[in-house]
This record gives structure tokens, C-alpha cells and sequence, in this order.
């Protein structure tokens, strides 16, 4: 616990070599030099502190070990919606004596324009961080969290395994985006659940675009009436990877809304996506949406959409589709002289684009670079 | 035409047949197309106009069984589609694909890096609007063909070929892409200084009354009939229909 309390080492302050790589994360979003506007940042290296500020008032950052020190009502929400005992990797998480990770609190009607940034980072061959981040939006507060997640330039090796549970409170507004850039051996095993009050709303945005060894995670979504929720994952797998991806929205209150929507281009990889929805109440309503492109044989595809009726009233609904790249469509663009590659890349970009269309614009120029960058760095 | 008898070969179709799954659809077609020429090619539905055409651009579905494709004195049945676009064969599709996920504008970008040259093109053609646009998503017929002609002015291929290029276009429109395909055609210059040239397939004669074009043949099931004059044979097309071609064909 102690060390988790000391405050942060200032980036001013660290090695050469790990600002640079720091400096570099705004591959996955995290901007240290201030070029794009943010409402505060929050950073963790391997298992220590970096950064923890905010620029609004109403805005509260902290470590979440020194946030229990705070605000004694965080200790009740701890495992309050994702269970301790859910797995190993839970259990892990629960049993870690010091508590590393971040606490993000925003107070009632405050209405954040700038995102704010997160960012755990693996600097080290082989390290294995275990986090638990706890964030709260009281009534009618509104928040753009940007969390990247990444390995250190060097660095193939390393395990993240985190539990985050994220509380909405009546009317609040939560538009979360990660972005993943792990390490090729790297191994992913968030658990994350998020209670989503009356009327309030999530949107989650996803992108993993680099290869990692394997990522699985499965986040649900609890919502309360009039709720609305939108995951939406946009996945590259390549050169061996493994993705084990999906999301659960649980309708228990009326008029709720819940929308699952993959994209995947897999090239040497194996996916499974999963969608489970579950109606519980009445004018209730979910869908779910896979899209896959397969690159070559070497890879997979599955999808397992889930629908769960338990009210007369609810209105459930999914479709999925798994191809190649149309003949057609790639035989048209090499008529305008671009060779094949190019060909391939440019519809690979689109297909993954297609998937960013909800995102605020500033975060859509940026994934869009992003995919731009994946989709012809690679000899597809 | 005797203006252009020096002028130096672009593209020879010779004896060319062609099959797909084991499906006849060009039997023996000889074309022999100069610098500066524009040829034009009638035939009823399901004749091979379109087959002749694509086979030239180098689509993969078609087995070419006899015969061969000279374009700038080398034979092309082995290049792939990029390569023979990059020499200088241009096609604007009957039925240009949907690419949803792509813009226009990245296309255009990717196909032309300079942003000046395409940004002047795209002025040119009123197509502003549509670059932010995914290809051919939501695109009116008339659209899918000012989009084709675009395409085309960005790529400035030497061989320029039009698959029905004025069909499902309005009135208003065919003017404008009758501009263009001139401008594809270099028409504006003189016939001497002209280094392009285009097979233009259509059912109708409207586009002809506007582009000149040197020579006309009316294709039927596969085989090349009637060769001559273009408007003479669009007359002859309309008063008879492709009958009397088909006739004196079989009596000579």
C-alpha cells in the first residue's frame, strides 16, 4: 500500500529511454506533449504511479489505493460487480495485497469536454501487471475517457490482468475507448463490469489493430431503465494471435437499449467473438452485429451471439457475417493501377473503418490513422 | 479515317476466344485499333460486348482460349489487372462494384498522391460532394457512371473503354459525360497530335452524335459482324435491328 501512495514520478524525472518510450504512446492515444487537449491523464508503469492529474475541478484522479484512503465508500464498491471469485485472474487481482490501479471520479452535473487519458503500460521484458480500477460518474455528469493500453518498444513479453468496474450513476455519460498496442507474446485478461443507471449511457469503443499472443475479455453491462449501451470492437488479428473477444448486456430495467457490434479482419489468427444479450424487462431492446474478414486459411473466425428473452416484451435481434475479400471489389481497384497489396490494404481499411463511424471526431482521425497504418503496414 | 492510316498501332485483338466454365462468349474476334481511333461496338444483349472488354482489361474469370492481345506491340494475357492499367488500359464498368468502407476521396488519393491534380479532376466533374462518400454506396445509376469517368480521368489511361456508358443517365448528365469522354479521348485536338483511344459499347446512338468515332461493329453471339461507319450501322441497328446484320453476315 505504501508504495502505491507515494505520489508519481514526473515524467521529467524518469530514464531516457522510458520517456522516449512514454512519449511514444500516443500510438494507443496517450498524449504527453500536450498536443491535443485533455481534461487530465493517468498513467501506470508496470505496477507504479506515473501520472495522476486532472484539470477540472470536479474531476478527481487518484491511485485507487490512495482513493480508498479518501472516499471509504469505494472499499463497498470493490467487487461489487465483478465477482472476486469469477476466475484466476479475478481471484488474483482480490488476493494482491497492494493495490495498484486508478480511481476516476467524476461529481454530479459536471460535463467534461476535453477526454480524459488513461494509459497502463508494460516497460520491462516479462512483466506482469495486476490492476483493479474503480470509475464513478455521479447523476448527470458526462465524461470521454481515452485508456491505451501498450507494451514498451523493446518488450514482446508481459501480462496485464485487471478487473475494472465502472458505476454510472442517473443520467450520466460515459464514452470509453480503449485502444490496445500489447506486446506479440504479450497475454490480455481484463474483466470489467459496468452498472449503467437510469437513463444513462455507454459507449465503449475497442481497437486492437497489432499482434499479442492472446487477449480475452467479456465485459457486461448492467442496465437500468432507459439505460443505452453501445460496444463496439474493432479488431486486426494477425501472425498468430488469439482473440477471445465479446460483451454482455443484461436489460433489467424498461426501455433499456443494447447494441454489440464486432468487426474483425483476421489474418493468421484465431477469434471468437461473443455477444450475449439478455432482456429482463419490458420495451427493451438489443442487437447484436459480427463482422469478419478472413485474410487467409490459416485463420478463424467464430461467432456466438447469445439472446436471452425473459420478458414478452423485450426485442431481441443479431446478424453475422464471415467472408473473404470480394474478387469483385479488389479485381475493380486494380483496374485503377493499384497493385494488389494496395488493393487489399485499402479494403481492409475500409472494412475496419466502417466500425468507427460512432466515435467522437477527433478519436475517429486518429483510429482511422491508426487502421490506415495497420492495414498497410501489413503484407496482406 | 485516312488521316489516321499512319498513325501507329495501340491495340490488337487477334483471333481472340474466349470461354467461362466452358461457355463460348468470343469466337475468333479480330480488332485492330490505332493512336487517336475510336471504335464502337453494337450487339445485342448477351453478345460478348462486355466479355471483349473486360477480357482486354485483364478480369480474371475469363479463359482466354485462342488468340492473343498485342497492346504497345507486347502480348498482355499474362499480365495481371495492374499491370495492363498501369501501361495504359482503362475501363469504365457497365456494373462497377459497391466498395463500402472506401471513399472516393482515399481512391482518388491513393491512385493520384498529388492533391492538386486530383482535387482540379474532381472540380472538374462537379463531384465535390461525393468524396467523402463510400464507392458506389447509394450511387443513382446515373452517379455509378460520372463516378466511372472520374475514376478514369485520375487514372488517364491511353486505351479508353466505356462499357454503356450513357445507360440509366439522365439527359443533363449525358452532356456533361459527353464532355468528359471527349476530354478521355483527347477529341479537342487535332487528329494528328491525338494519342488516344477508346472502344466505347453501346445500345444507343445519342453519345455517337456528340463523339466521333472511326469505325462500328455489331458483335453477335461472340463473333464481330458488319463492320463500318458508326452512325451507318446505328441507323441500320435501328431501322432493322441486328437481323439484317445477322443475315447478310451468313450470306457472305
Amino acid at each position: 500500500m505504501k508504495d502505491a501512495l507515494r505520489k508519481p514520478t514526473k515524467i521529467e524525472k524518469m530514464d531516457e529511454n522510458l520517456k522516449k518510450e512514454i512519449s511514444g504512446l500516443d500510438r494507443v492515444g496517450f498524449d504527453t506533449k500536450g498536443k491535443t487537449k485533455r481534461s487530465g491523464s493517468f498513467l501506470i508503469t508496470n505496477d507504479k504511479t506515473t501520472t495522476a492529474e486532472s484539470k477540472e475541478e470536479k474531476l478527481i484522479v487518484m491511485p485507487l489505493a490512495f482513493g480508498i484512503q479518501v472516499y471509504d465508500w469505494i472499499n463497498e464498491l470493490r467487487f461489487s460487480l465483478v465477482d472476486s471469485n469469477k476466475d484466476e485472474y479475478t481471484k488474483e487481482v482480490a488476493s494482491k495485497k497492494e493495490i495498484i490501479g486508478s480511481f476516476i471520479y467524476l461529481k454530479e452535473g459536471a460535463k467534461i469536454k476535453e477526454p480524459f487519458q488513461s494509459c497502463f503500460f508494460l516497460h520491462g521484458q516479462g512483466f506482469k501487471q495486476v490492476l483493479h480500477n474503480i470509475i464513478v460518474l455521479e447523476p448527470n455528469s458526462e465524461l470521454n475517457i481515452i485508456t491505451g493500453c501498450a507494451t514498451g518498444n523493446l518488450v514482446s513479453v508481459g501480462s496485464h490482468i485487471a478487473v475494472t468496474e465502472i458505476f454510472l450513476k442517473e443520467g450520466a455519460r460515459l464514452t470509453y475507448t480503449m485502444i490496445h498496442d500489447w506486446g506479440s507474446e504479450s497475454v490480455v485478461y481484463p474483466r470489467a463490469a459496468i452498472d449503467v443507471g437510469k437513463g444513462a449511457t455507454l459507449n465503449s469503443n475497442y481497437i486492437a489493430l497489432t499482434k499479442v499472443k492472446e487477449i480475452q475479455s467479456n465485459p457486461t453491462a448492467f442496465l437500468a431503465d432507459r439505460a443505452s449501451v453501445k460496444f463496439n470492437s474493432i479488431i486486426f488479428g494477425k501472425a498468430g494471435s488469439k482473440f477471445d473477444m465479446g460483451a454482455r448486456g443484461i436489460l433489467n430495467g424498461e426501455n433499456g437499449n443494447c447494441e454489440i457490434i464486432s468487426r474483425v479482419a483476421s489474418k493468421n489468427c484465431k477469434t471468437i467473438l461473443r455477444a450475449y444479450i439478455e432482456g429482463n424487462a419490458a420495451n427493451t431492446k438489443g442487437h447484436t452485429e459480427c463482422n469478419g474478414l478472413l485474410l487467409d486459411d490459416r485463420s478463424s473466425v467464430k461467432a456466438i451471439p447469445e439472446l436471452k428473452a425473459n420478458n414478452i416484451d423485450t426485442s431481441l435481434s443479431h446478424e453475422a457475417s464471415i467472408g473473404k475479400i470480394a474478387g469483385e471489389q479488389l479485381n475493380y481497384l486494380m483496374s485503377r493501377g493499384l497493385n494488389e497489396d494496395t488493393s487489399r490494404a485499402l479494403l481492409i481499411r475500409g472494412f475496419l473503418e466502417k466500425g468507427i463511424e460512432g466515435l467522437p471526431p477527433s478519436l475517429k482521425k486518429k483510429v482511422d490513422k491508426l487502421i490506415e497504418i495497420a492495414a498497410s503496414s501489413d503484407s496482406v | 479515317m485516312d488521316n489516321l492510316k499512319n498513325q501507329n498501332v495501340l491495340l490488337e485483338v487477334k483471333n481472340l476466344t474466349v470461354e467461362v466454365e466452358g461457355k463460348r462468349l468470343l469466337r475468333g474476334v479480330d480488332v485492330v485499333v490505332k493512336e487517336g481511333e475510336t471504335h464502337v461496338v453494337f450487339g445485342p444483349n448477351g453478345s460478348g460486348k462486355t466479355t471483349l472488354v473486360n477480357v482486354i482489361m485483364g478480369l480474371p474469370e475469363y479463359t482466354v482460349v485462342e488468340g492473343d492481345i498485342i497492346f504497345r506491340g507486347n502480348s498482355i494475357l499474362d499480365w495481371n489487372i495492374t499491370r495492363r492499367a498501369k501501361t495504359g488500359i482503362g475501363l469504365a464498368f457497365q456494373h462497377p462494384p459497391v466498395v463500402e468502407g472506401v471513399s472516393l476521396g482515399v481512391l482518388l488519393k491513393t491512385m493520384v498522391p498529388e492533391k492538386k491534380v486530383s482535387e482540379e479532376i474532381v472540380k472538374k466533374i462537379n463531384m465535390e460532394d461525393y468524396l467523402e462518400r463510400e464507392i458506389n454506396v447509394g450511387f443513382s445509376g446515373g452517379e455509378r457512371k460520372k463516378d466511372e469517368l472520374l475514376q478514369l480521368l485520375a487514372q488517364s489511361p491511353q486505351l479508353v473503354m466505356f462499357d454503356e456508358p450513357d445507360s440509366g443517365v439522365d439527359v443533363d448528365s449525358i452532356k456533361l459525360m459527353v464532355k468528359i469522354m471527349r476530354q478521355l479521348l483527347q477529341k479537342n485536338k487535332p487528329i494528328r497530335e491525338r494519342k488516344n483511344s477508346g472502344i466505347i459499347v453501346t445500345h444507343s446512338g445519342v453519345i455517337l452524335e456528340e463523339i466521333h468515332a472511326d469505325k462500328g461493329y455489331v458483335l453477335v453471339d461472340g463473333k464481330l459482324l458488319c463492320s463500318g461507319p458508326p452512325l451507318d450501322i446505328f441507323d441500320q441497328v435501328k431501322k432493322h435491328g441486328f437481323e439484317r446484320c445477322i443475315k447478310e453476315a451468313h450470306e457472305n
